[in-house]
């Protein structure tokens, strides 16, 4: 591990952000201009209530997960992968400097969305706010490591696109959003269990339901880091010195 | 001394065998030359080099170690083909970047930049950059790590006669200060300013010699007359024993 390369990689890709306004502009603002949007459609603070802390969840998991997955193949096919892999960083620097700009990114992004819906939408969360910041950053950094890795699974951005309804969509429906995870039918629980972003809105719904840390909350924190250990470590695994 | 040596190298690449069983070696401080049309194996033989390739079976020694050795990293200077920048940042943050990975001092960024006449389009985003700023600016990264091997994909594609005259000064400068050069074109003229030519031609190595040597074995006038008698000969070689084993060129390969 080399300390300096992970750290100017992270700079690097803020600066890239940096450049592209539009791109930055829309991964902080649109999940606090969706939970708005949301809580008007609703137009019930009650079923809003129900719903925005699994949401808050699954967004800012969603746009990471994109912007993620299509900077890193932009690296892969852009040829400064390959020139990089000539000189002495590891591919571990390389990820981690990804992870360390995206996930400020993602802090920004759920500071803001969290924001919004606590005060202007008068969201009322009766657990640790701290504790609804922290879960939601660490679902963005799981969307983030989930998009390193299968952005190795796309030649085009086309492709890349595609993993949102590939990856994201069917986790979003059986994430308990739309109905809770244990009224489903068997298969779909077990499926449901399987995946990474139940844990990320059970552990949302929780912590903003209630400040007590119950043992299920925990099982829920360590299913989201491992997770996103799990991504990282495959993902670096993807990341290849010689091509063919 | 020899600073890079290549024996029996085999590649395939996309099903197809791009370099067949191909020896040289590169004498330390020289400027070799790889010369051919494109899909010819040039590339894929400068990645073998570089150590980024999956080769099949053979050899490559680069400065003492087998290609792609952790140690060779810090040691070793690559433009690809297509310049390999970050579209949306300024050439000097491009530049500040891979100077950070590869622990290169600041003044190697200005020294960099003056060489290869960047001043102008410094503070540029890459993407906005014409064809020839950017390969200057990727030939620039090349240079940040005072590499002792500098491997050089068409390095002087779409620049222009003046530029191109300045850059040919700058490889005959590092040369003579010991670096050793591999820089591939399919400009005849520009195999002239070589001191070794590497002939590639489907996947073989047609050439191997001075430009002078060239010139002199074929009685040719200049060089491109030079390979044109060296591939008819070998092809008269070729269909005389054998039978005809189909058109060998298949086009649309990219290196």
């Amino acid at each position: 591990m080399n300390a300096s390369v992970t750290l100017s990689t992270a700079r690097r890709v803020l600066g890239q952000l940096r450049h592209d306004r539009r791109t930055a502009a829309m991964v902080l603002i649109m999940p606090a201009v969706l939970m708005v949007l949301l809580r008007y459609v609703f137009d019930s603070q009650r079923q809003f209530e129900r719903i925005a802390p699994a949401l808050l969840g699954i967004l800012a998991f969603l746009v990471m997960f994109m912007v993620t997955s299509v900077a890193t193949l932009r690296e892969r096919t852009g040829g400064t992968l390959e020139r990089l892999m000539t000189t002495p960083a590891g591919r571990f620097d390389l990820l981690s400097g990804y992870a360390i700009a995206f996930s400020l990114l993602a802090v920004a992004q759920v500071a803001l969305a969290v924001g919004v819906s606590l005060t202007w939408l008068g969201l009322e969360i009766t657990g640790s706010t701290v504790m609804v910041f922290v879960v939601a950053a660490l679902d963005a950094v799981l969307g983030t490591a989930l998009g390193l890795f299968v952005s190795a699974f796309a030649r085009t951005e086309f492709q890349a696109m595609q993993f949102m309804p590939v990856v994201v969509l069917p986790q979003a429906l059986v994430c308990g959003l739309f109905t809770p995870r244990e009224d489903m039918n068997q298969v779909l629980t077990w499926f449901s269990d399987a995946m990474p972003l139940s844990y990320a809105v059970d552990a949302m719904n929780k912590v903003t339901r209630s400040s007590e840390f119950t043992q299920s909350l925990w099982v829920s924190l360590a299913v989201i880091v491992g997770s996103l250990f799990v991504s990282l470590v495959l993902g670096a695994a993807t990341l290849r010195r010689r091509t063919p | 001394m020899v600073a890079v040596k290549v024996s029996q190298l085999r590649v395939v690449r996309g099903g197809r065998e791009v370099l067949h069983g191909i020896d040289c070696s590169l004498p330390e401080g020289t400027i070799t030359g790889l010369i051919g049309p494109s899909g010819q194996g040039k590339s894929t033989l400068m990645r073998s080099i570089m150590g980024v390739q999956i080769v099949k079976s053979g050899e490559v020694t680069v400065l003492g170690r087998p290609a792609g050795h952790p140690e060779l990293r810090h040691r070793i200077g690559y433009a690809p083909q297509s310049p390999a920048l970050y579209g949306d940042l300024t050439v000097t943050e491009n530049l500040r970047y891979f100077a950070s990975v590869l622990q290169a001092p600041r003044s190697a960024i200005d020294r960099a930049i003056r060489e290869l006449s960047l001043e102008d389009c410094r503070h540029q985003v890459a993407a906005s950059l014409s064809g020839g700023q950017r390969s200057r600016a990727s030939l620039a990264i090349a240079f940040l790590g005072d590499p002792e091997l500098l491997v050089l994909d068409e390095p002087t594609v779409g620049l222009d006669p003046v530029l191109r005259h300045d850059l040919w000064g700058i490889f005959h400068q590092l040369a003579e200060s010991g670096t050793t050069l591999v820089v591939s074109s399919h400009v005849m003229d520009e195999a002239n300013r070589c001191q070794r030519l590497l002939l590639l031609r489907d996947g073989n190595i047609l050439a191997d010699d001075t430009p002078e040597g060239l010139r002199q074995r074929t009685g040719a006038e200049d060089l491109e007359q030079a390979f044109l008698s060296l591939i008819q000969e070998r092809q008269a070689h070729h269909n005389r024993p054998s039978q005809r084993q189909g058109p060998s060129q298949q086009g649309l390969v990219q290196s």
